[in-house]
């Protein structure tokens, strides 16, 4: 037992010394589900809420901006656009942009 | 130096530990075993996401009713804008992603050796332990509340299921000319603007089929707890004259003989009467140990890990959680998705994310065509919690697009949390 916890220990301080490696994909992977409360399991939607799942890059990133500029019309969408700093678009728009 | 993995864990501290006790656990076992409670927006969600992430994890949900109901969108079957059938779904796609399924009830829960003992007598251990039980109602805290209840004249109907049935019921058969007396809890309650949403509700099926009708809201709370504009704006234009609001009216006591509800003001007689006590964490959470905060009514928790803040490796999501957030089932959803990202991590003796960002969104009808929403972005920050960010907010009026996109809310999650 004692063994295993020195192991843990060094793990954890390894991890601690390297910072978060790998948490921009977990973050992003966590943000990207959140996302799909609304837009449907796997960014599949039913009804009038659009789907996420394939939706190109480019126009995910510009329809972020445009909702959080107010330049596009929104209801929800301004809101919610305003909560995500721009690296995070960019890496739900690359998450998406890769669902089938 | 000799340190076993109690010492270890007294040393570091309960909340401090938890990283290092994901370690420790994946080590011992190999397949590491996460038992979830509850299979609600919360549960169902942390279960799914648990598989999906952790393909190597174990997960075990434990649930004692067949059907999943949603409190979301019951106020419309109050309304009379969707049926019981409509918000009631089966559960059967969970196990396609590996969760067993466990139709029982916990009765007990051992934190210090990681086991939970069911009604049929086994008793299940895990490394970490998920609790989702959604609300306790302190049907006590209202004078003759229980009484009523039982003989079922007096209903709260604010957990979905047979009392949504029956209160719709108690609405159809009341004549028109009637008054409809609905109580609103002291917050922190579940849904805050569920009491409004449904007073709307109730108003609209009221116009339509027993427009003499009155509905006076009773509310413990000094006022509109949440999307006032929008509901005032229904209640001023829609519904003139129907609905009489009343702040700072707290139910104390109610009578189902005399239809009678008593506040510290006067008896108020209705004909339909929906009393909706106090709320507070689930049982489930005391027998953890884990209802934990100074009045001993809610969790308090690692809200980036949602692991609880004095035992080790229980996780509360979902209503019975002490935070800023409020307490909707969007909110549940979203606490199991960080929670179940948190406990993949842990188990993997990572460090969790340590900013993690989760959104609210939660719609209300204000009538069969009109809906308004409130949304707001929270994001973590350490030693502050959640901070919502700028331009979170709500509608100031229903509109029939938003209606719309009510309805494929509803869709949505209902398939996010159970296909």
């Amino acid at each position: 037992m004692t063994k295993k916890i020195t192991l843990a220990i060094v793990g954890f301080a390894g991890l601690a010394l390297s910072g978060i490696a790998g948490a921009a994909d977990i973050h992003t992977q966590s943000i990207a589900s959140t996302c799909m409360s609304c837009h449907g399991p796997g960014g599949k939607s039913q009804g009038a809420i659009p789907s996420l799942a394939g939706l190109d890059k480019e126009y995910f990133v510009k329809s972020m901006k445009d909702f959080k500029a107010g330049t596009r019309a929104a209801s929800i969408m301004k809101r919610q656009a305003n909560g995500y700093t721009d690296a995070e678009v960019e890496a739900l728009a690359a998450y998406f942009a890769g669902l089938k | 130096m000799t340190l076993n993995r109690r010492d270890f864990l007294k040393v570091s501290g309960a909340g401090a530990a938890a990283a290092l006790t994901g370690c420790a656990t994946t080590t011992s076992s190999a397949r590491p075993h996460v038992v979830v409670v509850g299979a609600g927006f919360g549960g169902a969600t942390c279960a799914k996401y648990l598989r999906q992430w952790g393909p190597n994890i174990d997960v075990t949900l434990i649930e004692p009713n067949d059907k999943f109901v949603s409190c979301p969108m019951s106020n419309w079957v109050l309304g009379g804008l969707r049926t019981m059938d409509d918000i009631t779904h089966g559960y059967d796609n969970l196990p396609r992603h590996g969760i067993k399924m466990v139709k029982d009830m916990v009765v007990a829960i051992d934190a210090d050796k990681r086991f939970v003992k069911t009604r049929s007598g086994a008793s299940i251990a895990y490394d970490r332990l998920v609790l989702a039980p959604g609300i306790e109602i302190l049907t006590g805290s209202v004078k003759g509340f229980n009484e009523a209840e039982t003989t079922g004249k007096v209903v709260h109907a604010w957990k979905a299921g047979p009392q949504t049935a029956l209160l719709r019921k108690q609405l159809e058969a009341m004549p028109d000319g009637g008054t409809f007396v609905m109580s609103v809890p002291a917050a922190p309650y579940r849904c805050p603007p569920g009491p409004y949403e449904r007073a709307c509700m109730v108003a609209n099926y009221f116009k339509q089929a027993k427009p003499k009708s009155k509905i006076i809201l009773l509310d413990g709370n000094p006022d509109v707890v949440s999307k006032k504009p929008l509901f005032t704006d229904a209640w001023n234009t829609l519904y003139a004259g129907m609905i009489d609001y009343r702040p700072n009216n707290a139910p104390l006591a109610v009578d189902g003989s005399k239809m009678t509800v008593t506040t510290e003001f006067d008896d108020v007689r209705g004909d339909v009467l929906n009393v909706v006590p106090r709320q507070r964490a689930g049982e489930l959470c005391a027998m953890a140990g884990a209802r934990n905060d100074s009045a001993g009514n809610w969790c308090t928790v690692n809200l980036a890990t949602f692991e609880s803040t004095t035992v080790p490796n229980v996780h509360i999501i979902g209503d019975s959680v002490l935070s800023n957030l409020p307490k909707s089932g969007h909110m549940a959803t979203n606490h199991a998705k960080v929670c179940a990202a948190a406990i993949v991590e842990l188990l993997a003796g990572r460090q969790p994310d340590p900013i993690p960002v989760i959104a609210n969104t939660c719609y209300s009808a204000t009538s069969s065509t009109t809906s308004g929403y409130v949304a707001n972005v929270f994001r973590y920050e350490a030693g502050k919690g959640y901070v919502s960010a700028p331009e979170g907010g709500a509608t100031p009026k229903g509109d029939a697009l938003n209606f719309t996109y009510n309805e494929s809310w509803a869709k949505n999650i209902w398939a996010e949390v159970l296909s």
